[in-house]
């Protein structure tokens, strides 16, 4: 058995560990590119959201290194993540590939059905083992969701532009190359050595936030590199969510405590909108106003062309964009959009927010 | 003076008319429903709605401003969910919160949770409803029971084969039920979402164009819920949306059932669920081979090429001998 996955950021680098920890054998699909989205947008409905283009053409790629079973997250509506890896599964099959599905539906009532998931494809683990290889996966997502924050500290500061990228890079080889949870803390002693080589100054930043759909906003093929360009750009910016507080959310149902969790979010939405609205449309209204409050200069909201959830959202947006103060810029993605347009709209967009702020 | 309830002709209207304008009348309050989609009214609701928001949801803002300075309250109940475990779409979800806060001038806003994802009563909605208009628990039992038995008259009328607009003027204005269309004519299935099929402005008289030909047209409102949902559950796994169980179960009893010779699915442009549960029924009706057409609609849709490929889908069918010939659309 050859398991595989979507991508999905830096995802892969947990689930990878986690799964090869407990003996599998992993394929990881080749990183997200124009041929993955090329592919997947051949064979997808028109109007899927890109998330599900990408996954297919991610499970394609991966099927040409041999991979036979896919690994999926389920969900429980209303949006349509939740019924993707069947869809996705009837497109591969009727395109002739034979994989072998398994969904981790997200447990209904306790983390024993996720376990027992993760047990049939390990095959034989023992629950002890199973309990370690989860957590060792965790704690690399944790890892990482550190160092992107490092690094979204540094860019705007760095004196030798590339810098940060340079060391992000050598810092999450780094931490991919950790075989044993024993392993991590030294990992992390050279992680955090990594990014302190790199040379700042300081300098008066803008700080940005960073809401909307999840899946847009952990994928960097996807939203165009956005947190690297907004470094450049003189920018600190935030993502309202990361991967582990994702993992903990919806995988261990908050059980891991003093992460931001969405509840949180969801609690600042109202009066703006007042109900959940599935994906993560709630949280991208609460964030906002949290960032607002927190005295950020701007928000970016990102969402895939067609994603319910987040174009609620962005219908109530405008208004407390005015009530609040804080100037918002949404921005869709699908396989259409082009790379120069965006960057005009955001270089305008930050303009506004650094004469808003005096710091031009 | 009696108060003014709005209802807006849009989105739900079609299923849950009678349930709410019956409810609001046995207690004694006056209902307005918005007047039918006209360009005025679409435009309007263009206008007050951001573009990346689909084509019906536009429409009811539409709907909601043509009632705004008519009305003493607007009715927009938060949709939930109509049945367990599943929901509708989360723009319903999200709706009275984008009106809210996309059309100001708004008289007040009654918009209840309907939610039966974990319940089978709506009792609870009906109280939380009726307190906004009076303190009287009997008077609304009563108005809950008189509405639910409108509603399942509705169904009864629905199921028989009458279209929503008909199934009304039975109930509202004692029209007589009246014959079904007999003949030898060909049977089309329209499966789509309500608020598409049944608005004769957006769908651009789909229904009466195909009758008109000497179509006998069905839809998923013409089956009985228990048939629709047994198809369903053919699905690998529940699908937890209540307007995608309707049209796929439908779309899979029709495809199956002879007496159909073919099947139109009509979508909104960039619907969110619909870019799932449409591709489910497309990859169906490819492994049975029905005559299929798959119709977008969305603002700019050129009644012209409707029309055209409805007459290339038509002639189709009648190549298939199903069509007496001359007929035109
Ligand atoms: S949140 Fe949006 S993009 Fe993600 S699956 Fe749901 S609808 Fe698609
Ligand atoms: S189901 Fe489709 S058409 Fe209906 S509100 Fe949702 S996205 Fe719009």
């Amino acid at each position: 058995m050859k398991v595989t996955f979507p991508h999905m950021g830096h995802m892969w680098i947990c689930l990878a560990a986690m799964l090869e920890y407990l003996g599998v054998e992993v394929v990881v699909p080749p990183p997200t590119s124009k041929r993955t989205l090329t592919l997947g947008a051949r064979h997808a409905p028109e109007f899927a959201c890109l998330p599900l283009k990408l996954n297919l053409g991610n499970f394609m790629e991966a099927s040409e290194l041999g991979a036979d079973t896919i690994l999926m997250a389920g969900g429980c509506g209303p949006c349509r993540f939740g019924y993707y890896a069947q869809v996705e599964y009837a497109i591969l099959e009727d395109l002739g590939y034979k994989y072998r599905l398994v969904v981790m539906e997200p447990p209904q009532r306790h983390v024993g059905e996720l376990l027992s998931k993760i047990k049939y494809i390990t095959g034989h683990s023992s629950w002890w083992e199973v309990v370690r290889g989860i957590r060792f996966g965790y704690q690399k997502a944790r890892m990482v969701d550190e160092l992107e924050r490092r690094a979204h500290y540094l860019r705007p500061r760095e004196i030798h532009r590339g810098s940060t990228d340079k060391a992000f890079k050598r810092a999450l080889r780094e931490i991919i190359a950790v075989k044993h949870p024993r392993d991590l803390p030294q990992a992390g002693e050279r992680v955090r050595r990594i990014m302190a080589g790199v040379a700042i100054r300081p300098r008066p930043v803008l700080r940005v936030g960073i809401v909307g759909e999840i899946f847009t906003l952990l994928e960097p093929f996807a939203n165009y590199d956005l947190e690297r360009r907004l470094g450049y750009l003189g920018v600190q910016a935030d993502r309202s969510i990361y991967l582990s507080e994702w993992i903990n959310d919806h995988l261990f149902l908050g059980l891991v405590r003093g992460l931001r969790s969405r509840k949180e979010a969801c609690r600042a939405a109202p009066p703006y909108l007042n109900h959940f609205v599935g994906g993560h449309g709630q949280e991208t209204v609460g964030s906002t106003v949290m960032y607002a409050r927190q005295g950020y200069d701007g928000v970016i909201q990102l969402l895939p062309f067609t994603c319910m959830p987040e174009i609620v959202a962005h219908s109530v947006l405008p208004g407390l964009s005015t009530g609040l103060g804080i100037p918002t810029l949404t921005i869709t993605v699908d396989e259409q959009s082009g790379e120069a347009g965006l960057m005009t709209r955001l270089e305008a967009f930050i303009d506004l927010l650094a004469r808003k702020k005096g710091v031009v | 003076m009696t108060l003014k309830v709005g209802i807006p002709r849009a989105l739900l209207y079609y299923y849950y008319l009678p349930l709410w304008r019956t409810f609001f009348e046995a207690l004694g309050l006056e209902v307005v429903i918005s007047r039918p989609t006209t360009k005025t009214i679409l435009e309007a609701g263009l206008q007050n709605s951001g573009d990346d928001v689909c084509l019906p949801v536009r429409l009811a803002f539409g709907h909601v401003l043509d009632l705004k300075d008519r009305v003493d309250v607007l009715f927009l109940p938060r949709l939930v969910s109509i049945a367990r475990r599943e929901y509708i779409c989360p723009k319903f979800l999200g709706f009275p919160d984008m009106v809210r806060h996309g059309i100001s001038g708004l008289p007040p806003l009654i918009d209840p949770n309907f939610n039966l994802y974990r319940k089978d009563s709506p009792y609870p909605f009906f109280v939380a409803l009726g307190r906004n208009f009076t303190g009287n628990r009997l008077a609304i039992y009563l108005a809950y029971r008189r509405a639910m038995h409108a509603q399942a008259r509705y169904v009864q009328l629905l199921e028989k084969g009458l279209f929503p607009e008909q199934a009304l003027a039975v109930l509202y204005r004692g029209v007589a039920e009246g014959q079904e269309p007999g003949g030898g004519g060909p049977a089309v299935a329209v499966i789509g979402h309500p608020y598409n099929i049944y608005d004769p402005y957006i769908s651009m008289n789909l229904l009466s164009r195909l009758a008109r030909s000497g179509v006998r047209v069905r839809s998923a409102d013409n089956l009985p819920e228990t048939l629709v949902r047994e198809q369903a559950a053919r699905l690998p796994k529940h699908l937890f949306w209540s307007l995608g169980q309707r049209m796929i179960g439908a779309a899979w009893h029709y495809l199956q059932s002879p007496d159909v010779d073919g099947i139109i699915h009509v979508a909104s442009f960039a619907c969110g669920p619909d870019s799932l549960t449409g591709e489910l029924i497309s990859r169906e009706v490819r492994r049975r081979g029905k005559p299929f057409l798959n119709l977008t609609l969305d603002e700019h849709s050129a009644e012209a090429g409707v029309v055209t490929r409805l007459e290339a889908f038509l002639d189709m069918m009648e190549r298939r001998q199903f069509l007496p010939a001359g007929e035109s659309v």
